[in-house]
């Protein structure tokens, strides 16, 4: 058994660049979790909202400068300047569904014209249901983010309109207490007076506290605001997190499946099999491209095969969807396939293949939202998603499936991943130099 | 470079047809190691060249060097007149590594389908090149079995089968019966003397002295990345030998008495035999007087013309097998 021990441990001491990964692996892992998992403790991830102001009363402005205020929100009311357009339009009730719709952002909320009228609804009786509400349009694919945005609204109100509310109360103890006697009157009036100037004092960018707690009943929509909510994208859609998790998971293992397939070159660089090709016709650019080749179709193979099975099992839209998930599925096979070539030429043994491979694949997709969406995770997150396959993919196949967008609406996400994946090829051609001649 | 070698280029200098192959002056190092040190070889046309030396001598960088796959530091290597890494250079090579460089999940037919097209063929001339091929190989019955379910012998046989697809007009074995059993060895011999019937020059790597004189019309001795002799097996052996014999005398008595007589008599001990080198038989008869009279006791002798493993050891002072 010692000598059985010492043969493996002289193995793994052979191979430094695995024995290092072997360490290095579980430390990297721990390191990217603790950085993802602990940011989400510290900093809630802001949504982005639309605010459109339709009614444009004292309340209404009141209102929106508290949401602009709020720091879990990330609220906008007219699209960010630029260069082409140095002072943007607002947001009309049009252009903000719009958006949602891109997925540019996660809930619209509009402010319907008359609702400055009677903005606060105790009880919620019939006696509301004729006066305009608060529409909130959001993207079902993102259960968290309307109802953040339902508890802010709330909370908004509670800080943001004393006033209102106090108006709002006479009304409803007139309406179901009698009237109030002059003196209550003349009392109720004056500190009315000074409610007022505190709202109009809050509305001159005063920051309301933050200290109320944040969290919002149950369902966000009972609370004095009344909220008419609206999914705007994924209505239609009977399974709404399939096509995400088709994308997410099929993008993951297609990376797995690449860079193993891909490790078919050190297998044949051991035998002596590379050798002998190369000194056949076959140079070393046609032989990667037509390993590129093989492994983008057999990426694109087994991508097919998982929306295959999730039309047949859970009923995912798929046949509607054949021109983008073409699009998307060979740019996606192609970048991996990529990817794949890449760590082959890198690495100089298997066991140093499938550290790396791990390594990266694993990371990718844990910020890449392979493994849970990346709205979850704090903005810096967010941004690092970018720099991964997993996330243009995903964001690819979410325009194709759950938002309903044409093919042209795609060339982003097909441009990067087709980009990424020439750039990778080059530099695995450039790697694959070592074994060209000696 | 070596007076044949002088001989055979003067001659294609002459005629002005290109040699099969030409080497001068390769050398290759790595690093410090200095894998090939000046080689200059040449290879006529129909012609088996033996490539004889112990492992590392350098045999296999040559060999990469003529097919490509190693870029020499200096010197050339001319393929009927073109660069090692020139297509018509490459398709006019045949390479046979020691390796068993096939694919382990292809069929024997696959693999050959695969190799042909590499190297350019398709068609209905791929189809009876491969045909050929598994018959050449014995492989004909095996066409549709997959390579790594081969015995060790079957392998090597279809590892030569590649090399040789598209018909290569020079072919390059580099140890081509390594692990292989007597049996499969002669198969493949036999194989190699088809393919020498069908006009093929062959470069034929070993440290086999008995596959060099079976195989090769010419041999070169390969040592630290030298060629330190070449010639026909009788121009190797006469040339070291001359005319004289070899007498190898098993023996037993005092060792120090043996030593003593085998000394005595410019012989050496070799796995417990004393060798002598004698220029006329008539030379034994003092030796075994001689032997006598020490006290020694004559177990077996006998008397046999010198060989390739001789004139390794007449040269080098080692086994070839060392």
């Amino acid at each position: 058994m010692f000598a059985i021990l010492q043969t493996a441990f002289a193995s793994l001491r052979r191979d430094r660049a695995a024995l290092a990964l072997a360490f290095i692996l579980p430390i990297g892992f721990f390191t990217i979790f603790a950085i993802i998992f602990g940011s989400m403790h510290d900093t809630v991830p802001r949504v982005r909202v639309i605010v459109v102001d339709q009614d444009n009363s004292e309340a209404s402005k009141s209102l929106v400068n508290a949401l602009l205020h709020e720091d879990t929100l990330r609220v906008s009311t007219h699209p960010e300047a630029s260069k082409a357009q140095p002072n943007p339009p607002d947001y009309t009730a049009q252009s903000a569904e719009a958006a949602v719709k891109a997925g540019d952002v996660s809930v619209a909320l509009i402010i319907p014209q008359g609702w400055g009228a009677n903005p606060v609804s105790f009880g919620g009786s019939s006696q509301n249901q004729n006066t305009p509400k608060i529409q909130l349009l959001n993207d079902s694919s993102d259960a968290i983010a309307p109802q953040v945005v339902s508890g802010m609204l709330q909370k908004a109100a509670m800080t943001s309109l004393p006033a209102t509310m106090a108006e709002m109360g006479q009304k409803y103890t007139e309406k179901y207490v009698g009237t109030l006697t002059p003196a209550q009157q003349k009392q109720w009036n004056d500190n009315l007076v000074y409610l007022k100037k505190l709202q109009q004092d809050r509305a001159q960018n005063t920051a309301p506290s933050a200290a109320t707690s944040s969290s919002a009943s149950g369902s966000g929509f009972n609370g004095i605001i009344g909220v008419q909510t609206r999914s705007v994208v994924g209505e239609s859609q009977n399974k709404p997190m399939i096509s995400y998790y088709a994308a997410a998971v099929g993008v993951m293992f297609l990376l797995f499946t690449a860079s193993g397939s891909a490790g078919a070159l050190l297998d044949e660089a051991d035998s002596g099999t590379l050798d002998r090709v190369l000194s056949s016709r076959i140079g070393m650019t046609t032989l990667l491209a037509g390993k590129l080749t093989y492994n983008t179709l057999l990426a694109f193979t087994q991508l097919a095969a998982m929306f295959v099975f999730g039309w047949a099992v859970f009923h995912l839209d798929l046949w509607t969807h054949i021109p983008g998930f073409l699009v998307m599925g060979l740019s996606t096979a192609f970048a991996v396939a990529a990817f794949g070539m890449l760590l082959a030429s890198l690495a100089k043994t298997r066991a140093q293949l499938g550290a790396i491979s791990t390594l990266l694949i694993l990371t990718m997709s844990s910020i890449g939202g392979s493994m849970f969406p990346r709205y979850l995770m704090s903005d810096a997150m967010q941004k690092a998603g970018q720099f991964t396959l997993n996330s243009w993919a995903i964001d690819g196949f979410t325009k194709v499936f759950w938002r309903d967008q044409p093919v042209t609406a795609l060339w982003p996400q097909v441009a990067v991943l087709l980009g990424a994946g020439a750039v990778l090829f080059l530099l695995a051609r450039r790697f694959a130099r070592r074994w060209e001649f000696s | 470079m070596s007076a044949t070698t002088a001989k055979l280029a003067s001659a294609a200098a002459i005629t002005g047809a290109a040699l099969p192959l030409q080497i001068t002056g390769l050398v290759k190092r790595f690093g410090m190691l200095t894998a090939v040190d000046g080689i200059s070889l040449t290879l006529a046309p129909g012609e088996c060249l033996g490539l004889l030396g112990p492992n590392g001598a350098g045999k296999s960088t040559l060999i990469r060097s003529i097919v490509g796959r190693v870029i020499p530091n200096t010197g050339t290597v001319s393929i009927f007149g073109n660069a090692a890494q020139s297509t018509a250079a490459r398709q006019a090579l045949g390479w046979v590594p020691q390796e068993l460089a096939i694919y382990p999940r292809l069929t024997c037919a696959e693999n050959l389908i695969a190799f042909g097209r590499y190297h350019g063929l398709s068609g209905s001339k791929l189809r009876e090149q491969s045909a050929w091929c598994l018959e050449w190989a014995a492989l004909t019955d095996r066409a549709k079995t997959v390579a790594g379910e081969l015995s060790g012998g079957m392998k090597r046989r279809l590892n030569m089968a590649v090399g040789i697809i598209h018909q290569p007009k020079i072919v390059l074995m580099d140890e081509p019966t390594v692990g292989v059993d007597p049996q499969s060895r002669n198969r493949i011999f036999e194989m190699i003397e088809a393919l020498r019937a069908h006009g093929a020059s062959l470069i034929y790597t070993t440290h086999y002295m008995e596959e060099a004189e079976r195989l090769c019309d010419r041999i070169a001795i390969v040592d630290h990345g030298r060629v330190i002799a070449e010639g026909t097996y009788a121009e190797l052996v006469r040339s070291s030998f001359g005319s004289r014999s070899q007498v190898i005398a098993r023996v037993t008595g005092a060792p120090e008495a043996i030593a003593a007589w085998t000394t005595r008599h410019n012989g050496r001990i070799t796995d417990g035999a004393s060798e002598f080198t004698i220029e006329q038989p008539t030379e034994v008869s003092p030796l075994l007087t001689d032997a006598a009279s020490a006290g020694i006791e004559l177990e077996d002798l006998a008397l046999r013309r010198p060989n390739l493993e001789s004139v390794f050891l007449h040269l080098t002072g080692r086994e070839l097998r060392d």
